[in-house]
């Protein structure tokens, strides 16, 4: 996994709440075996509609979505992860997230930052009075920054250290091998096995 | 003090805890399908690793399959690709796998339970959101994406943060034609997409304990449309009877029963949060907007979006409105429908059938609606057709399908066109959920048949 220690890009205001994975990208683009190449159906139902924001000149380019609340509900999916990623998002904004949307950004390096619903409002006013507005995703200081604004968010120092060293889970988790097998070695015996296959 | 039946499990599963970090939680089993796991068996190959655990593992095909012609060779050659990657991840890596045709193919959250293999206290984990369905069982279940997928494949644990604990106490008895459907599109109306976010929910209460195994998983399933990852019901001597005789039951069944009666909230507990809902009045439900939050009773009217004094909610509601092709202050019951579909992980199983079955019985389908019946799991279908209800829904004018996903998501042959209105016993009614464009009200078996007899949404008692 890259690196995230800072970012600074600009942002794509998306002011709707409730955007569910189908949304961030359809069922009928989940049939690739591979992590790449999603960004065609990112917010797909959405893209030919000229008003939408994805389509507006002045916002192409922008690596950071500020979404409503709600953002990720509904399917597992972790391509909306990969969708956002491909199209070139580094981070997205919302006062709220759905569980595991979020589990699966922080996993993939995809920085889900919360802020106060204000603070997502006045950073939407701010992109669409001046979309070239830079913003500062700091995973250092634990905060965003646009124009003379800092605001703080919170992110756990595990998730936080495990992003800025870019690690990967299996390997952290492999690192305790002998915790598991103690586990499993007191595991009781009616536990479920699927194999040998009972008919 | 006391635990909550999830802290009970949460416990029994920590292998390693460590100040500041999430806690690394054994897994109990693995469900595996075509969709989010691809990536994954690519990302062990990768980095030169196995699956721990292939006993705990199980895979099989569901959510981009076909439900006709099933032997043929699947037509869309990337849905086959998917497909023979799942196929050929499962022989590389020792995987059990049901593929089409199979006896025990279906939807994942199905087959699990029919299998036995679903049982109490577990941790169950899947690529997949609904995997909540199998806290019916009183397990901790809950879906994860790819990444985590692969996690649980080399080492059989995931790390996790201790969720919090709510409570949603449903007392009272159901009337005649309301369903545990009806229970929970009632509580996610309540609590909102979001209500449960953080949470495992346990469902408890009078109305909860008189509902059948199947009607506990359909509430467990919709968990994650309140926003909760895990919803769980205490088990008790249903659960028992419903395992027992399953193939994968515990052979000492005695020992696995002393303890599951173990696995049950303490009187002096402490839930993070409580909400009651009364059974005795609820009624027959259905969504009206794109998130399963939006629903109605089935007697109510189209809200107004003026009305809506949040202004997030306002203007979500204006947007649904739009995209569903619904004016404010019609009757829910006005509403016609092009489509039924009876199926899914959450209403796919022999009761939902034989439920639908028997308000259809001798009657004829409305004109000009299409009725798709997709059993749960081969098994379902097996079952269905031995007690003859597939002629009841031939004989109605319904189509009688293969087992899987089908229509509940917008993935496989099986979508609604543009414009198109359905009533569906799945869960989830987000635009294009069914295929671009489609309109979903989400609804009951039993308001499922009566809508394909009437031709708009109704319930049994409208007939």
């Amino acid at each position: 996994m890259e690196k995230f220690i800072k970012h600074t890009g600009t942002g794509v205001p998306l002011r709707r709440s409730n955007v569910d994975t189908d949304q961030i990208i359809p069922a009928v683009y989940l049939k690739r075996v591979t992590r790449s190449g999603f960004e065609d159906g990112l917010f797909s139902a959405w893209r030919n509609e000229p008003e939408f924001v994805l389509n507006k000149d002045e916002y192409k380019g922008g690596t950071v979505l500020v979404a409503g609340p709600e953002f990720g509900t509904g399917s597992s999916r972790e391509h909306a992860v990969w969708a956002l990623q491909n199209y070139g998002f580094k981070a997205v904004i919302s006062s709220r997230f759905a569980d595991i949307f979020r589990g699966n950004s922080l996993k993939g390096g995809l920085l889900t930052v919360i802020l106060p619903q204000e603070a997502v409002e006045a950073l939407w006013k701010a992109i669409e009075a001046v979309p070239s507005t830079a913003i500062t995703v700091d995973l250092e200081t634990r905060t965003v920054s646009y124009s003379d604004v800092t605001i703080p968010f919170e992110l756990d120092d595990y998730t936080r250290w495990r992003l800025m060293e870019g690690l990967d889970d299996i390997g952290l988790t492999l690192k305790h091998t002998d915790s598991i097998d103690a586990f499993e070695a007191k595991r009781p015996s009616y536990k479920p096995k699927t194999l040998p296959i009972r008919i | 003090m006391g635990k909550t039946l999830a802290e009970k499990i949460w416990d029994d599963h920590i292998v390693r805890q460590a100040d500041g970090e999430p806690d690394l939680l054994y897994i109990d089993l693995q469900l595996v399908h075509e969709v989010t796991s691809a990536q994954a068996f690519d990302g062990l190959r990768l980095a030169g690793r196995k699956v721990r655990r292939p006993d705990l593992t199980i895979a099989t095909e569901d959510h981009n399959t076909p439900t006709l012609d099933i032997l043929k060779p699947i037509a869309d050659p990337v849905s086959k690709l998917q497909i023979d990657t799942l196929r050929n991840n499962a022989k590389e890596f020792g995987i059990r796998i049901h593929s089409l045709g199979d006896a025990d193919q279906g939807v994942v959250h199905v087959v699990g339970p029919q299998l036995g293999i679903t049982q109490p206290g577990m941790t169950i984990v899947c690529g997949d959101s609904h995997t909540s369905t199998h806290g019916a069982f009183g397990a901790i279940a809950f879906g994860i994406g790819t990444s985590e997928v692969e996690h649980v494949l080399a080492t059989q644990t995931l790390p996790s943060r201790r969720p919090k604990t709510m409570a949603i106490n449903v007392e009272g008895s159901l009337k005649p034609g309301v369903t545990a459907k009806d229970i929970i599109l009632a509580i996610i109306a309540q609590i909102g997409t979001g209500g449960g976010q953080g949470y495992i929910i346990e469902y408890r209460g009078s109305a909860i304990r008189e509902l059948s195994m199947e009607g506990r998983m359909t509430i467990c399933n919709m968990s994650i449309e309140a926003g909760a990852r895990a919803g769980l019901i205490a088990p008790d001597q249903k659960t028992f009877d419903y395992i027992k005789g399953k193939p994968h039951a515990p052979e000492d069944f005695a020992a696995a029963q002393a303890y599951w009666e173990t696995l049950f909230t303490d009187a002096d507990a402490q839930f993070d949060v409580e909400i009651n809902l009364d059974a005795d009045t609820l009624e027959p439900f259905v969504t009206w907007g794109t998130n399963p939050g939006q629903g109605l009773p089935l007697n109510a009217s189209v809200p107004n979006p003026a009305d809506f004094t949040d202004s997030e909610e306002r203007g979500a509601a204006e947007r649904a409105l739009e995209y569903m092709g619904l004016t404010a202050g019609t009757p829910l019951k006005k509403i016609a429908i092009d489509t039924v579909f009876l199926g899914s992980c959450t209403n796919g199983r022999i009761e939902d059938l034989r439920a639908a079955a028997s308000v259809i019985a001798g009657k004829r389908i409305a004109p000009k609606v299409r009725m798709l019946v997709v059993p749960g799991s081969e098994r379902v279908r097996q079952q269905a057709m031995k007690e003859g209800l597939d002629k009841v829904f031939l004989d109605f004018g319904a189509e009688w399908r293969n087992a899987g996903c089908s229509m509940c998501l917008g993935m496989n042959p099986d979508q609604l066109a543009v414009g198109e209105r359905s009533a569906s016993t799945s869960n989830r009614n987000f635009e294009g959920r069914q295929g671009k464009g489609g309109r979903t009200h989400l609804v009951s078996p039993l308001v499922a048949a009566a809508t394909a007899i009437r031709g708009t949404l109704s319930s049994p008692a409208d007939l």
